[in-house]
Protein backbone atom coordinates (compact mmCIF):
# COMPACT_ATOMS: atom_id res chain seq x y z
CA UNK A 1 0.00 0.00 0.00
CA UNK A 2 2.54 2.32 0.94
CA UNK A 3 4.47 1.74 -2.27
CA UNK A 4 1.22 2.47 -4.07
CA UNK A 5 1.31 6.26 -2.33
CA UNK A 6 4.50 6.54 -3.04
CA UNK A 7 4.22 6.21 -6.92
CA UNK A 8 1.34 8.54 -7.01
CA UNK A 9 3.23 11.22 -5.19
CA UNK A 10 6.10 9.75 -7.94
CA UNK A 11 3.38 11.02 -10.32
CA UNK A 12 1.96 14.29 -9.25
CA UNK A 13 5.59 15.87 -8.63
CA UNK A 14 5.66 15.29 -12.66
CA UNK A 15 2.58 16.93 -13.00
CA UNK A 16 3.89 20.09 -11.10
CA UNK A 17 7.12 19.90 -13.33
CA UNK A 18 5.18 19.41 -16.26
CA UNK A 19 2.74 22.03 -15.66
CA UNK A 20 5.32 24.74 -14.46
CA UNK A 21 6.66 23.84 -18.04
CA UNK A 22 3.93 24.32 -19.76
CA UNK A 23 2.74 27.46 -17.96
CA UNK A 24 5.37 29.07 -18.88
CA UNK A 25 4.65 28.65 -22.81
CA UNK A 26 1.40 30.54 -24.07
CA UNK A 27 -0.16 27.58 -25.97
CA UNK A 28 -0.12 25.68 -23.03
CA UNK A 29 -0.43 27.45 -20.38
CA UNK A 30 -4.22 26.43 -19.73
CA UNK A 31 -3.54 22.82 -20.24
CA UNK A 32 0.00 23.46 -17.71
CA UNK A 33 -2.48 25.03 -14.81
CA UNK A 34 -5.04 21.63 -15.62
CA UNK A 35 -2.48 19.06 -15.40
CA UNK A 36 -0.60 20.60 -11.84
CA UNK A 37 -3.94 21.10 -10.47
CA UNK A 38 -4.81 17.50 -10.99
CA UNK A 39 -1.47 16.33 -9.69
CA UNK A 40 -2.23 18.48 -6.66
CA UNK A 41 -5.57 16.31 -6.10
CA UNK A 42 -3.68 13.53 -6.36
CA UNK A 43 -1.53 13.87 -4.07
CA UNK A 44 -4.02 15.69 -1.25
CA UNK A 45 -6.17 12.64 -2.22
CA UNK A 46 -3.71 9.77 -1.33
CA UNK A 47 -2.52 11.81 1.57
CA UNK A 48 -5.98 11.75 3.19
CA UNK A 49 -6.60 7.92 1.83
CA UNK A 50 -2.93 6.91 3.66
CA UNK A 51 -3.85 9.00 6.80
CA UNK A 52 -7.29 6.79 7.14
CA UNK A 53 -5.41 3.40 6.88
CA UNK A 54 -3.45 5.12 9.46
CA UNK A 55 -6.30 4.87 11.70
CA UNK A 56 -7.48 8.48 11.77
CA UNK A 57 -9.35 9.47 14.90
CA UNK A 58 -13.27 10.16 13.43
CA UNK A 59 -13.23 13.82 14.56
CA UNK A 60 -10.15 14.61 13.08
CA UNK A 61 -11.01 13.10 9.81
CA UNK A 62 -14.46 15.10 9.87
CA UNK A 63 -12.31 18.29 10.56
CA UNK A 64 -9.97 17.29 7.92
CA UNK A 65 -12.75 16.91 6.01
CA UNK A 66 -14.69 19.77 6.39
CA UNK A 67 -11.99 22.31 6.04
CA UNK A 68 -11.30 21.02 2.75
CA UNK A 69 -15.17 21.25 1.35
CA UNK A 70 -15.17 24.78 3.00
CA UNK A 71 -11.40 25.54 1.63
CA UNK A 72 -12.46 24.13 -1.94
CA UNK A 73 -15.93 26.19 -2.24
CA UNK A 74 -14.56 29.44 -0.60
CA UNK A 75 -11.27 29.49 -3.00
CA UNK A 76 -13.68 29.06 -5.56
CA UNK A 77 -15.85 31.86 -5.03
CA UNK A 78 -12.81 34.49 -4.24
CA UNK A 79 -11.76 33.68 -7.86
CA UNK A 80 -14.80 33.78 -9.29
CA UNK A 81 -15.81 36.98 -8.34
CA UNK A 82 -12.70 38.97 -8.52
CA UNK A 83 -12.54 41.49 -10.53
CA UNK A 84 -10.02 41.21 -13.68
CA UNK A 85 -7.66 44.30 -11.96
CA UNK A 86 -7.62 42.91 -8.50
CA UNK A 87 -6.23 39.48 -9.38
CA UNK A 88 -2.64 40.10 -8.21
CA UNK A 89 -3.76 41.05 -4.70
CA UNK A 90 -5.80 38.23 -5.05
CA UNK A 91 -2.81 35.66 -5.70
CA UNK A 92 -1.05 37.53 -2.64
CA UNK A 93 -3.72 36.60 0.09
CA UNK A 94 -3.55 33.29 -1.13
CA UNK A 95 -0.41 33.29 -0.51
CA UNK A 96 -0.72 34.61 2.61
CA UNK A 97 -2.75 32.19 3.23
CA UNK A 98 0.11 29.07 2.67
CA UNK A 99 2.31 30.77 4.90
CA UNK A 100 -0.23 31.05 7.52
CA UNK A 101 -0.52 27.18 6.99
CA UNK A 102 3.46 27.07 7.26
CA UNK A 103 2.76 28.86 10.36
CA UNK A 104 0.54 27.28 12.08
CA UNK A 105 2.40 23.54 11.40
CA UNK A 106 5.41 25.01 13.24
CA UNK A 107 3.47 25.85 15.89
CA UNK A 108 1.25 23.03 16.78
CA UNK A 109 4.40 20.50 16.33
CA UNK A 110 6.34 22.82 18.75
CA UNK A 111 3.67 21.99 21.01
CA UNK A 112 3.91 18.58 20.63
CA UNK A 113 7.29 18.28 21.41
CA UNK A 114 6.52 18.78 25.06
CA UNK A 115 5.79 15.33 25.15
CA UNK A 116 8.48 13.93 22.55
CA UNK A 117 11.53 15.31 21.99
CA UNK A 118 13.08 15.62 18.58
CA UNK A 119 16.28 16.29 16.87
CA UNK A 120 18.08 19.54 17.07
CA UNK A 121 18.24 19.77 13.54
CA UNK A 122 14.54 19.05 12.99
CA UNK A 123 13.45 21.34 15.86
CA UNK A 124 15.79 24.06 13.67
CA UNK A 125 13.81 22.89 10.34
CA UNK A 126 10.51 23.11 11.71
CA UNK A 127 11.61 26.80 13.36
CA UNK A 128 13.03 27.71 9.98
CA UNK A 129 9.17 26.61 8.44
CA UNK A 130 7.75 28.69 11.04
CA UNK A 131 9.83 31.80 10.61
CA UNK A 132 9.76 32.33 6.66
CA UNK A 133 5.82 31.21 6.47
CA UNK A 134 5.02 33.50 9.07
CA UNK A 135 6.91 36.44 8.17
CA UNK A 136 5.34 35.56 4.22
CA UNK A 137 1.70 35.59 6.13
CA UNK A 138 2.39 39.47 7.09
CA UNK A 139 3.83 40.12 4.38
CA UNK A 140 1.55 39.16 1.57
CA UNK A 141 -0.97 40.90 4.15
CA UNK A 142 0.30 43.88 3.82
CA UNK A 143 0.64 43.63 -0.15
CA UNK A 144 -2.71 42.50 -0.53
CA UNK A 145 -3.82 45.87 1.37
CA UNK A 146 -1.49 48.14 -0.64
CA UNK A 147 -2.61 46.80 -3.82
CA UNK A 148 -6.35 47.19 -2.96
CA UNK A 149 -5.40 50.57 -1.77
CA UNK A 150 -6.23 50.52 1.78
CA UNK A 151 -3.12 50.85 2.95
CA UNK A 152 -0.45 53.89 1.95
CA UNK A 153 3.27 53.80 1.46
CA UNK A 154 5.17 54.75 4.34
CA UNK A 155 9.08 55.17 3.56
CA UNK A 156 9.91 56.13 7.33
CA UNK A 157 13.36 55.07 7.96
CA UNK A 158 12.18 54.33 11.63
CA UNK A 159 10.84 51.15 10.30
CA UNK A 160 13.26 50.05 7.93
CA UNK A 161 15.91 50.26 11.02
CA UNK A 162 12.90 48.18 13.14
CA UNK A 163 12.51 45.74 10.23
CA UNK A 164 16.48 45.37 10.61
CA UNK A 165 16.49 45.02 14.25
CA UNK A 166 13.70 41.99 14.02
CA UNK A 167 15.84 40.35 11.33
CA UNK A 168 18.54 40.34 13.26
CA UNK A 169 16.53 38.92 16.55
CA UNK A 170 15.57 36.11 14.76
CA UNK A 171 18.36 35.26 13.32
CA UNK A 172 20.44 35.47 16.37
CA UNK A 173 17.94 33.34 18.37
CA UNK A 174 18.09 30.39 16.04
CA UNK A 175 22.00 30.89 16.26
CA UNK A 176 21.89 31.15 19.63
CA UNK A 177 19.27 27.95 20.29
CA UNK A 178 21.59 25.91 17.51
CA UNK A 179 24.26 25.97 20.23
CA UNK A 180 22.17 25.73 22.71
CA UNK A 181 22.99 28.92 24.64
CA UNK A 182 18.98 29.58 25.31
CA UNK A 183 18.07 28.78 28.72
CA UNK A 184 14.15 28.75 26.98
CA UNK A 185 11.93 25.61 26.03
CA UNK A 186 11.42 24.90 21.96
CA UNK A 187 7.57 25.75 22.68
CA UNK A 188 8.52 29.32 23.96
CA UNK A 189 11.10 29.76 21.46
CA UNK A 190 8.69 29.08 18.83
CA UNK A 191 6.17 31.80 20.17
CA UNK A 192 8.65 33.99 20.23
CA UNK A 193 9.82 33.25 16.85
CA UNK A 194 6.51 33.99 15.50
CA UNK A 195 6.03 37.24 16.81
CA UNK A 196 9.20 38.41 15.63
CA UNK A 197 8.86 37.20 11.96
CA UNK A 198 4.96 38.34 12.05
CA UNK A 199 6.42 41.86 12.71
CA UNK A 200 8.94 41.56 10.53
CA UNK A 201 6.69 40.53 7.66
CA UNK A 202 5.04 43.75 8.02
CA UNK A 203 8.09 45.99 8.25
CA UNK A 204 9.67 44.46 5.71
CA UNK A 205 6.93 45.28 3.16
CA UNK A 206 5.71 48.63 4.31
CA UNK A 207 8.23 50.95 2.95
CA UNK A 208 8.51 48.89 -0.76
CA UNK A 209 6.01 51.20 -2.90
CA UNK A 210 2.93 50.12 -4.04
CA UNK A 211 4.41 49.97 -7.83
CA UNK A 212 7.02 47.00 -6.81
CA UNK A 213 4.30 44.95 -5.21
CA UNK A 214 3.87 42.69 -8.18
CA UNK A 215 7.95 41.96 -7.66
CA UNK A 216 7.20 41.51 -3.51
CA UNK A 217 4.72 39.00 -4.05
CA UNK A 218 6.18 37.18 -6.44
CA UNK A 219 9.13 36.83 -3.54
CA UNK A 220 6.89 36.19 -0.90
CA UNK A 221 5.54 33.35 -2.97
CA UNK A 222 9.10 31.94 -3.66
CA UNK A 223 9.35 32.05 0.34
CA UNK A 224 6.44 29.96 0.95
CA UNK A 225 7.86 27.66 -1.44
CA UNK A 226 11.14 27.16 0.60
CA UNK A 227 8.75 27.47 3.88
CA UNK A 228 6.71 24.35 2.01
CA UNK A 229 10.23 23.07 1.66
CA UNK A 230 11.65 22.76 4.97
CA UNK A 231 8.33 21.83 6.44
CA UNK A 232 8.44 18.51 3.80
CA UNK A 233 12.31 17.64 5.16
CA UNK A 234 10.64 17.81 9.03
CA UNK A 235 8.16 14.80 7.76
CA UNK A 236 10.76 13.79 5.28
CA UNK A 237 7.63 13.60 2.75
CA UNK A 238 9.65 14.01 -0.60
CA UNK A 239 6.93 15.90 -2.91
CA UNK A 240 6.52 18.62 -0.15
CA UNK A 241 10.50 18.86 -0.44
CA UNK A 242 10.09 18.77 -4.49
CA UNK A 243 7.30 21.02 -4.80
CA UNK A 244 8.45 23.51 -2.54
CA UNK A 245 11.17 23.60 -4.20
CA UNK A 246 10.15 23.82 -7.11
CA UNK A 247 8.17 26.97 -6.58
CA UNK A 248 11.33 28.49 -4.49
CA UNK A 249 13.73 28.49 -7.38
CA UNK A 250 10.75 28.85 -10.08
CA UNK A 251 9.76 32.34 -7.70
CA UNK A 252 13.01 33.43 -7.41
CA UNK A 253 13.91 33.51 -10.89
CA UNK A 254 10.64 34.86 -11.66
CA UNK A 255 11.36 37.64 -9.30
CA UNK A 256 14.51 38.15 -10.92
CA UNK A 257 12.70 38.04 -14.50
CA UNK A 258 9.92 40.72 -12.95
CA UNK A 259 12.32 43.12 -12.25
CA UNK A 260 14.18 42.89 -15.16
CA UNK A 261 11.00 43.94 -16.78
CA UNK A 262 10.87 46.49 -14.67
CA UNK A 263 14.35 47.78 -15.35
CA UNK A 264 14.66 47.51 -11.71
CA UNK A 265 17.14 46.09 -9.92
CA UNK A 266 15.98 43.10 -7.05
CA UNK A 267 17.90 45.29 -4.20
CA UNK A 268 16.57 49.04 -5.11
CA UNK A 269 12.83 47.40 -4.97
CA UNK A 270 13.68 45.80 -1.48
CA UNK A 271 15.00 48.74 -0.80
CA UNK A 272 12.06 50.98 -1.32
CA UNK A 273 13.95 53.45 -2.63
CA UNK A 274 12.83 54.77 -6.14
CA UNK A 275 16.31 54.56 -8.62
CA UNK A 276 17.05 58.78 -8.84
CA UNK A 277 18.47 58.00 -12.66
CA UNK A 278 16.06 55.58 -13.85
CA UNK A 279 17.77 55.09 -17.24
CA UNK A 280 21.30 53.98 -15.88
CA UNK A 281 19.86 50.48 -15.22
CA UNK B 1 30.26 14.14 8.97
CA UNK B 2 27.89 11.55 9.46
CA UNK B 3 25.27 13.78 9.44
CA UNK B 4 26.23 14.43 5.67
CA UNK B 5 26.44 10.88 5.00
CA UNK B 6 23.23 9.67 6.13
CA UNK B 7 21.43 12.92 4.70
CA UNK B 8 23.49 12.66 1.20
CA UNK B 9 20.12 11.49 -1.09
CA UNK B 10 18.43 14.43 0.66
CA UNK B 11 21.15 16.55 -0.80
CA UNK B 12 21.41 15.41 -4.18
CA UNK B 13 17.38 15.46 -4.29
CA UNK B 14 17.68 19.53 -3.42
CA UNK B 15 20.17 20.34 -5.62
CA UNK B 16 18.31 18.76 -8.73
CA UNK B 17 14.98 19.74 -8.00
CA UNK B 18 16.33 23.59 -7.44
CA UNK B 19 18.11 23.07 -10.96
CA UNK B 20 15.04 22.19 -12.60
CA UNK B 21 12.92 24.23 -11.07
CA UNK B 22 14.99 27.35 -12.22
CA UNK B 23 15.82 25.66 -15.93
CA UNK B 24 11.85 24.65 -16.50
CA UNK B 25 10.34 27.96 -16.78
CA UNK B 26 13.80 29.72 -17.34
CA UNK B 27 12.00 30.90 -21.37
CA UNK B 28 9.09 32.68 -19.76
CA UNK B 29 7.19 35.24 -21.54
CA UNK B 30 6.93 38.63 -19.96
CA UNK B 31 2.65 38.11 -20.76
CA UNK B 32 2.50 35.17 -18.90
CA UNK B 33 4.49 36.40 -15.52
CA UNK B 34 1.37 36.54 -13.23
CA UNK B 35 -0.09 33.39 -14.15
CA UNK B 36 2.93 31.58 -13.60
CA UNK B 37 3.50 33.38 -10.23
CA UNK B 38 -0.27 32.27 -9.48
CA UNK B 39 -0.06 28.85 -10.76
CA UNK B 40 3.46 28.32 -8.91
CA UNK B 41 1.33 29.91 -5.28
CA UNK B 42 -1.10 27.23 -6.03
CA UNK B 43 1.94 24.45 -6.13
CA UNK B 44 3.30 26.21 -3.07
CA UNK B 45 0.04 24.94 -1.66
CA UNK B 46 1.19 21.26 -1.26
CA UNK B 47 1.73 22.31 2.43
CA UNK B 48 -1.96 21.17 2.98
CA UNK B 49 -0.08 17.85 2.70
CA UNK B 50 2.02 18.26 6.13
CA UNK B 51 -1.28 19.67 7.76
CA UNK B 52 -3.24 16.65 6.76
CA UNK B 53 -0.16 14.64 8.43
CA UNK B 54 -0.35 16.79 11.83
CA UNK B 55 -3.51 16.47 12.19
CA UNK B 56 -2.51 12.24 12.37
CA UNK B 57 -0.55 12.93 14.82
CA UNK B 58 -3.34 15.62 16.82
CA UNK B 59 -4.55 13.78 20.01
CA UNK B 60 -8.66 14.13 19.60
CA UNK B 61 -9.23 15.74 22.73
CA UNK B 62 -6.14 18.41 22.36
CA UNK B 63 -8.79 20.72 21.48
CA UNK B 64 -6.71 23.72 20.69
CA UNK B 65 -4.18 21.32 18.17
CA UNK B 66 -7.34 20.21 16.47
CA UNK B 67 -8.62 23.67 16.00
CA UNK B 68 -5.05 25.15 14.48
CA UNK B 69 -4.85 22.09 12.62
CA UNK B 70 -8.17 22.89 11.08
CA UNK B 71 -7.33 26.00 10.29
CA UNK B 72 -4.07 24.82 8.41
CA UNK B 73 -5.71 22.32 6.17
CA UNK B 74 -8.42 25.42 6.01
CA UNK B 75 -6.07 27.65 4.51
CA UNK B 76 -4.01 25.14 2.80
CA UNK B 77 -7.16 24.33 0.82
CA UNK B 78 -7.65 27.83 0.03
CA UNK B 79 -4.30 28.10 -1.16
CA UNK B 80 -4.65 25.34 -3.53
CA UNK B 81 -8.30 25.84 -4.91
CA UNK B 82 -8.18 29.82 -4.69
CA UNK B 83 -4.33 29.75 -6.45
CA UNK B 84 -5.66 27.06 -9.14
CA UNK B 85 -9.34 28.57 -9.80
CA UNK B 86 -7.99 32.31 -10.60
CA UNK B 87 -4.81 31.38 -12.35
CA UNK B 88 -7.66 29.17 -14.84
CA UNK B 89 -9.23 32.73 -14.68
CA UNK B 90 -6.74 34.84 -15.73
CA UNK B 91 -5.96 32.48 -18.75
CA UNK B 92 -9.20 32.18 -19.51
CA UNK B 93 -8.68 36.17 -20.46
CA UNK B 94 -5.75 35.66 -22.66
CA UNK B 95 -7.46 33.63 -25.07
CA UNK B 96 -10.63 35.61 -24.82
CA UNK B 97 -8.55 38.23 -26.07
CA UNK B 98 -6.49 37.06 -28.88
CA UNK B 99 -9.86 35.38 -30.58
Amino acid sequence: MAAFIDAGYFVATLTFVGGLKFLSSPAKAKSGNILAAIGMTLAVGLTFYSALTNALPAINMMIILGAIGIGTVVGKLMSSRVEMTGMPQLVSLFNAMGGGCAMLLGIIEGQQVGVSSLPLNVQLLLAGGLVIGAASLTGSMVAYFKLAGKLKDNRNRALIYMARTSLVLILGLLIAFSFGLLPMSFVNLIYILAFLSLLYGVLFVWPIGGADMPVVISLLNSLTGVATALAGLVYANKIMIAGGIFVGAAGLLLTLLMCKAMNRSLLKVLAGTFAKGKGAA
Amino acid sequence: MEFINQNLDTFYFIALCLFLGIEVIANVPAILHTPLMSGANAISGVILIGAIIIMLKVEPTDYLSLTLGGLAVLLGTLNIAGGFFVTGRMLAMFSTKKK
